[in-house]
């Protein structure tokens, strides 16, 4: 189980280091947007990552200074590690029960 | 090749998994579940008193427990009881006090929290209880995670030292919920660390995770609150789940969320029999 | 206002165990607080202990003592009854300081109510 979370995660990333590296204010704000909204949905199972936080903020921080090419990586890194957590929360609905004493 | 392959295995538990009927869950029975998780650590730990679990990581390294034997002549929860005490006894701006609002005056009484209260349709645990004490008479209510909270839980704590745990789980079907919502929690993965409560408080009990010993979960909130080292002050339980939280690189949820009262449901009915040794310290 | 010092000192023959538990901040002023600003250092420098005038026990603490200091030693020549002077200075000019009488050693197990510590 703990295999099916870490291919999400890598599938995510590998398209992530697959796009061009890039990046323009338009496409930080679309990259952002979509890594918000990501990090929400991951809010509403209760099961955010405080790395995907960090990385959010490395992102806004980037765009702040100008560096969009940083900006856009690292928002595209946020979104990925915000869908694993998605992934991790709905995986768990059913796996916990394989935890539990009997 | 191995790519593929671990895809298919995937694909494949992702179909018997959508093959699982629903209902095919058992029906919630926490007297199993506590027979079980009882028998689990006193087989896995054959040479651990019963009693003895509520010592967490004491009663699980010989080395630790003499620190700690010889830390509690002068305990560094004292100051903490004290102040406890001081504000428990100190009038409400109206004139009432905290021993109005529970019963026995308060004294005594940390053994049968948490409770499920059918008029509010959840878990009501110490804490909570301490503030909506605050709120229903006029007060402002404290942080969750901070010294006067501990401060109060200490004391109560301390005047129901020995008392054992008797956590009630009534013949209502929202309460089987929330001890199996607060169960569920206990069991998930959670954090980009993937740990659960269970991967280090149950699997791994006893064991270091870095310089730590483990404690193991049969008991673990008997002790609580707890003066623990690491942070040089007194932290309640909700202190205790958010730093766990954090340090499983999980976002933490709000203190006294209604997930992290239905937890501490879920491992004070586990401890059932157990006896209160509050307020504790830790490494 | 409370003390800040806790003492228990127990004689058993000639040799009087003394434990102390002194509440204090021990702030070592390397620390920074939630908006970056730093702690200024405010921490115990001299705890001594005193008994029949002479000082048995002197320690400089300072910075690198951590916060609510504990502190255990043995002397000789005292006898249950005795008085033990506890007191403390730091950095600001702050002090506090307790008289404690010496207990003889069949004082009992000290405020324990449950059978779960199993010694």
């Amino acid at each position: 189980m703990r295999l099916f979370v870490a291919l999400i995660g890598f599938a995510f990333l590998a398209a992530v280091s697959a796009a061009p590296a890039a990046g323009t204010e338009a496409d930080f704000k679309a990259a952002l947007a979509a890594a918000l909204a990501a990090e929400n949905d991951a809010g509403a199972l209760k099961n955010q990552w405080t790395t995907t936080e960090q990385v959010l903020d490395a992102a806004k921080k980037a765009a702040a200074a100008g560096d969009f090419d940083t900006a856009v990586r690292e928002a595209r890194h946020a979104e990925a590690l915000a869908r694993a957590s998605i992934a991790q929360a709905r995986e768990q609905e059913g796996a916990w029960r394989a935890g539990v004493i009997r | 090749m191995r790519m593929s392959r671990a895809l298919t295995a995937v694909g494949l538990m992702l179909a018997l998994a959508a093959a699982q009927p629903v209902g095919a869950a058992d029906a919630v029975n926490p007297d199993a579940d506590f027979k079980a998780f009882r028998d689990y650590f006193t087989k896995r730990f054959p040479n651990v008193p019963l009693n003895d679990f509520v010592n967490g990581p004491y009663s699980m390294d010989a080395e630790l427990r003499k620190q700690w034997l010889a830390i509690d002549d002068f305990p560094p929860y004292d100051f903490a009881v004290d102040r406890g005490k001081e504000m428990f006894a100190t009038p409400f701006k109206n004139g009432k006090s905290y021993g109005d609002c529970f019963p026995g005056k308060g004294i005594g009484v940390r053994q049968n929290y948490p409770y499920f209260d059918d008029k509010a349709g959840e878990v009501i645990t110490l804490e909570l209880a301490l503030n909506d004490c605050r709120k229903a008479n006029g007060e402002e209510p404290y942080s969750y995670v901070n010294d006067d909270m501990a401060s109060l839980t200490a004391y109560m704590a301390f005047t129901s030292r020995g008392k054992l745990f008797d956590i009630k789980i009534p013949n209502d079907p929202r309460a089987l919920a929330a001890y199996q919502t607060g169960a569920e929690y206990f069991y998930s993965r959670r954090g980009q660390l993937n740990f659960s409560c269970a991967s280090c408080h149950v699997q791994s009990a006893g064991e270091h995770i870095r310089t730590e010993v483990l404690a193991p979960a049969l008991g673990i909130l008997a002790a609580m609150p707890i003066y623990r080292s690491e942070w040089g002050s007194m932290g309640t339980i909700s202190r205790r789940f958010v730093t766990c939280n954090i340090q499983v690189r999980g976002v933490p949820l709000q203190p006294q969320d209604e997930l992290y009262r239905d937890v501490e449901y879920y491992l004070s009915y586990m401890s059932n029999g157990l006896p209160i040794s509050g307020p504790g310290a830790r490494p | 206002m409370a003390s800040t010092i806790r003492v228990r000192a127990v004689a058993s023959g000639d040799n009087t165990e003394v434990q102390a538990l002194v509440q204090h901040p021990m702030d070592s002023g390397f620390v920074k607080d939630a908006k970056g600003n730093l702690i200024p250092p405010h921490h115990i420098e001299v705890v001594e202990f005193v008994h029949s005038g002479k000082a048995v026990f002197t320690a400089l603490w300072g910075p690198a003592v951590a916060k609510d200091p504990y502190v255990k030693f043995s002397f000789k020549g005292a006898q249950k009854g005795d008085d033990l002077t506890v007191s403390w200075v730091d950095n600001e000019g702050g002090s506090d300081s307790l008289v404690a009488k010496i207990l003889s050693a069949a004082w009992p197990a000290w405020r324990w109510l449950c059978g779960c510590l199993v010694h």
